[in-house]
């Protein structure tokens, strides 16, 4: 069967230290009948949105990209733009809300952009968890062949799915839309209250102690509640979570490693895809190989 | 006039996490009508929040993950605002420590936007030229994910 196409937003993140992110979800994608092109000429989303009201530089890029989005969906026939890194979707979906809802912002924009046709506001910028969900997670399950039964995972958003609240994917205080995914897959979800806490975001740059604290704090209660691994689909997250436990143990003796992996890695595992080329377990600091074991 | 302020953060005991505990007592002066005070009207605007609205329910504090390592909690911040004393604001550290987690953006009951207010007073003083992060001086460059440093310069320097 041929694949259909639709447009996949990688960012910069999923092109380097991130791999095992955007070759799980090419990958998932493919099983489903799709194929994932990369938006032609995207450029970096800014990873945050601009909040001063006065200003529309952080909003440029992002326009931009769905300019270069509408001109190549009408090329494929899918207005569907997937992004899967959590800050990417974000800032394209609030960009994309900020200039419908502003529209003299959007004028500002198309006339500074003089070299590229207006944005006529019509793309559909969506995370990867929401196409799956549109796709129907009951088609989903019968590709499972290598259920995870019998691993205990908390599901993780974070902030940047969630908040604010013109771009959640699901209900903010008590999303779900990932633990019916990890059922799917066989896998059995705890219930995780920090699933939507924030893992200290940017500040690993410059205060990693401070991140170290909110990594020992999530990692500490998902092992309270008895998870195997923590399950995510933000990058930053990911790297919080899962370096600055280097950190948090040096900090606190009753702290104990726990692995850190991508929803979409979980996915191909029960998609029956293991190899390295689609999971990348070298790019994690805290290895699952050991907890996962029994699915590969 | 003197008023003194008790802020107790609202954090609540999970698990083996930190007890509440009562943040520095703290003494400020009501130094001048907001109405009055060009900074605030500038933070006003750049925000784009009616800093007045707020009633001081503390419900912002109470769920900011960030309120821990804050030397002024976040409903402190329009306290301060309200009073006109923007000079506190500027020497704190609290505007630098918000992650732009948007948790207290959605609970606010009368709808403020606190991230864009913290961005805001940051703006105050990045426009000015002011570095808050070096980029020269990042270490661990080569395993920070580009989200990391773009999103750190971008709230840190210019
Ligand atoms: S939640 Fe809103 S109204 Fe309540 S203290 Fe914070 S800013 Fe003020
Ligand atoms: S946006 Fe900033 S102030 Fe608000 S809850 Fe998050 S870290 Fe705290």
């Amino acid at each position: 069967m041929a694949l259909k196409k639709i447009m996949y937003y990688p960012g910069c993140t999923l092109k380097g230290v991130a791999k095992n992110l955007e070759d799980s979800t090419l990958a998932t994608a493919r099983e489903l009948g799709y194929e994932f092109i990369e938006l032609p000429g995207w450029t970096c989303c800014g990873a945050v949105y601009g909040l001063a009201q006065d200003s529309v530089k952080f909003t440029i890029a992002n326009v931009r990209n769905l300019i270069k989005a509408q001109e190549y969906g009408k090329e494929i026939g899918d207005n569907r733009l997937i992004a899967v890194c959590s800050m990417c979707y974000n800032n394209l979906r609030r960009a994309h809300i900020d200039v419908m809802r502003n529209r003299d912002k959007l004028k500002t924009l198309d006339l500074f952009m003089d070299e590229e046709p207006d944005y006529e506001g019509n793309i559909n910028v969506q995370h990867y968890l929401q196409f799956l969900k549109e796709y129907g997670f009951d088609n989903i399950a019968e590709k499972v062949n290598n259920p995870l039964k019998g691993l205990k995972v908390a599901p993780y958003y974070g902030c940047l799915l969630l908040r604010p609240d013109e771009v959640a994917i699901d209900d903010r205080e008590d999303p779900h839309i990932m633990e019916e995914l990890l059922e799917i897959l066989g896998a059995e979800v705890v219930d995780y209250p920090l699933k939507n806490e924030c893992c200290g975001s940017y500040h690993t740059v410059d205060k990693r102690e401070f991140v170290a604290e909110r990594t020992y704090k999530l990692v500490s209660v998902a092992r309270d509640v008895g998870a195997d691994v923590i399950a995510t689909s933000c990058p930053l997250c990911f790297f919080n979570l899962d370096r600055r436990q280097e950190i948090a143990k040096q900090k606190h003796n009753d702290f104990e490693h726990m692995p850190i992996v991508y929803f979409t890695q979980l996915m191909a595992i029960a998609f029956g895809l293991k190899g390295d080329d689609v999971l990348h377990f070298d790019r994690h600091y805290i290895s699952p190989k050991e907890v996962l074991a029994p699915w590969l | 006039m003197d008023v003194i302020i008790h802020g107790l953060s609202l954090d609540i005991p999970l698990w083996n996490i930190k007890p509440p505990r009562l943040v520095k007592e703290m003494k400020y002066t009501i130094k001048k009508d907001p109405h009055q005070d060009e900074r605030v009207q500038e933070i006003i605007e750049i925000s784009g929040q009616n800093i007045f609205s707020c009633y001081q329910c503390g419900r912002c504090s109470s769920g900011c993950p960030m309120a821990e390592f804050m030397d002024v909690l976040p409903n402190q911040v329009f306290m301060f605002l309200q009073e006109g004393d923007v000079d506190t604001l500027l020497k704190a550290k609290t505007p630098w420590i918000c992650a732009a987690c948007f948790t207290c953006t959605v609970r606010c009951p009368v709808g403020l936007d606190l991230a864009a207010v913290m961005e805001a007073i940051r703006e105050l003083q990045l426009r000015k030229n002011y570095d808050y992060v070096d980029p020269y001086k990042v270490d661990e460059r080569d395993i920070l994910p580009p989200i990391a440093l773009v999103s750190n310069f971008r709230k840190f320097t210019p």
